[in-house]
């Protein structure tokens, strides 16, 4: 297996505070990866290095499919060949569903409207809201909004998808609908990297589960290993404090 | 004399109506072009001011602060006064349009910097994330949102350019204002300062309704 997405050495400050210290990461083709980890961890800064969002100290470096990522030519096929969902959806809303998934592969892939039309269509029904496409993203329902923005995503065919906090805006009862949308892609090999904190998904679905603190990977592993053995104390509490905290609200 | 055939008196009305509407004429060119080109180069002096690197961002700060300083008066009479000293000769429809391209233009930066710097971060990083360039960024997705946005104080920025042609008078320019002074002077009756008030209000009227009628709509879409 070759890695698609691979991090060495990777390192961020904002001022004198160190979002990420060395992190080193390596996804393959087809992987499906959950990072965790508190807030404040670099969870998201680190997945946002990857298609450069946010930008990273030189010395280290982030590789898509071979490329450096960098300002630069290469940036825009690295983009091209990365999508990324957004806790905040990001949706564009003067656009319709179906405007808002053709207008990347029209402009950036050179898809014809047609062409581009047919994909829509069929990634809407993909993600389950088939009959929603002529409408503004403002009448959906934050559920409904989140799969059109992976259905954008995916209409740029990319090599890898990342995933930031997808569920951590929504309502309650729409965060499965959202899950299981996701759940399907890994079923299909897609490549995932999921920033989350829905632990239940990541021991579900994740191949493997990546623990993050303090600007740095802590320890990672299958979702057995991660949950069931964790090696390191700093895990064990995080695990605690999540799923403990996850017990007690089930027993209220 | 009574009043009304002191202030509606027909005779002086028709034969001094030739006169008002070249000077309405005159007033809706100026006022056009002077829109136009504010608006455009209103556009260009935000981008550069959001987007450029940073001396020429400044340059453009400074110019919005100064032009939206200056009364548009004065500069008018410096245009069309003082750069003749300097070999710079404008005719009186050239300075009028130079000066309200300038003052307009910078308050229109203002706005489209107002409507752009709206539009969320998000908006700018999921157009990023999907590979658009920054050409089809700001067409297809900054720029639509911040019109909507922008489109009802550019219209009030329209309505002030319209007004404040009516300045032009003083550079001896024949805009409406002035037929109708002129008209007011040869007939020795006020006449054709009234009708060309009621044209100025008859003008405006319809476009002070519609920025009325946007700003009200385009609350209720924020909802």
């Amino acid at each position: 297996m070759s890695a698609i997405v691979s991090i060495r050495d990777l390192h961020k400050n904002y001022g004198r505070f160190r979002a990420l210290a060395g992190i080193n990461l390596d996804v393959a083709e087809g992987e499906v990866v959950c990072i965790v980890g508190p807030s404040g961890s670099g969870k998201s800064t680190m997945l946002r290095c990857i298609n450069l969002l946010e930008s990273y100290d030189h010395r280290g470096q982030v590789l898509v499919d071979g490329v450096r990522v960098e300002r630069g030519r290469a940036l825009a096929s690295v983009r091209k060949d990365v999508g990324m969902v957004f806790q905040s959806f990001n949706l564009f809303p003067h656009l319709t569903v179906k405007e808002n998934i053709v207008l990347a592969p029209i402009r950036v892939r050179k898809l014809s409207a047609e062409a581009a039309d047919e994909k829509a269509q069929a990634l809407l029904e993909r993600v389950g809201i088939a009959e929603q496409g002529d409408k503004y993203p403002e009448q959906l329902s934050g559920g409904q909004q989140q799969r059109v923005a992976i259905a954008r995503a995916l209409a740029m065919e990319p090599r890898v998808m990342l995933f930031d906090e997808p569920t951590s805006s929504l309502d309650p009862e729409m965060v499965s609908e959202v899950l299981e949308v996701m759940q399907a892609l890994a079923g299909s090999g897609v490549t995932m990297i999921v920033v989350t904190h829905e632990m239940g998904f990541a021991r579900q679905v994740a191949d493997r589960v990546v623990f993050m603190d303090e600007g740095q990977v802590i320890e990672s592993g299958t979702p057995e290993e991660m949950f069931d053995h964790p090696k390191e104390e700093r895990t064990r509490l995080f695990l605690n404090a999540v799923l403990g905290h996850k017990e007690a609200k089930k027993s209220e | 004399m009574g009043f009304a055939e002191t202030f509606f008196n027909w005779g002086v009305f028709v034969s001094s109506l030739p006169l008002l509407l070249s000077g309405l004429k005159v007033t809706l060119q100026l006022g056009l072009i002077s829109i136009v080109f504010g608006l455009v180069f209103g556009l260009v002096i935000a981008l550069v001011r959001i987007y450029a690197v940073r001396p020429l961002s400044l340059v453009a700060k400074v110019y919005t602060d100064v032009f939206r300083s200056i009364p548009l008066l004065v500069l008018l009479i410096v245009v069309y006064y003082a750069l003749p000293f300097v070999g710079v000769r404008l005719s009186p429809f050239m300075s009028s349009a130079v000066a309200l391209v300038f003052v307009s233009g910078a308050y229109a930066a203002e706005i489209f910097r107002a409507g752009i710097e709206a539009i969320p971060k998000g908006q700018f990083e999921a157009s990023q994330a999907l590979g658009l360039g920054y050409r089809h960024m700001m067409a297809d997705v900054v720029l639509p949102q911040a019109v909507r946005i922008v489109i009802p104080p550019l219209t009030n920025n329209s309505i002030n350019v319209i007004k404040d042609t009516a300045l032009a008078s003083v550079v001896a320019m024949p805009d409406l204002l002035k037929q109708a002074t002129q008209a007011q002077a040869l007939e020795a009756n006020p006449t054709p300062l009234i009708v060309a008030a009621l044209m100025y209000v008859a003008l405006l009227w319809p476009m002070v309704l519609f920025v009325g009628r946007l700003e009200k709509r385009y609350r209720r879409g924020e909802r």
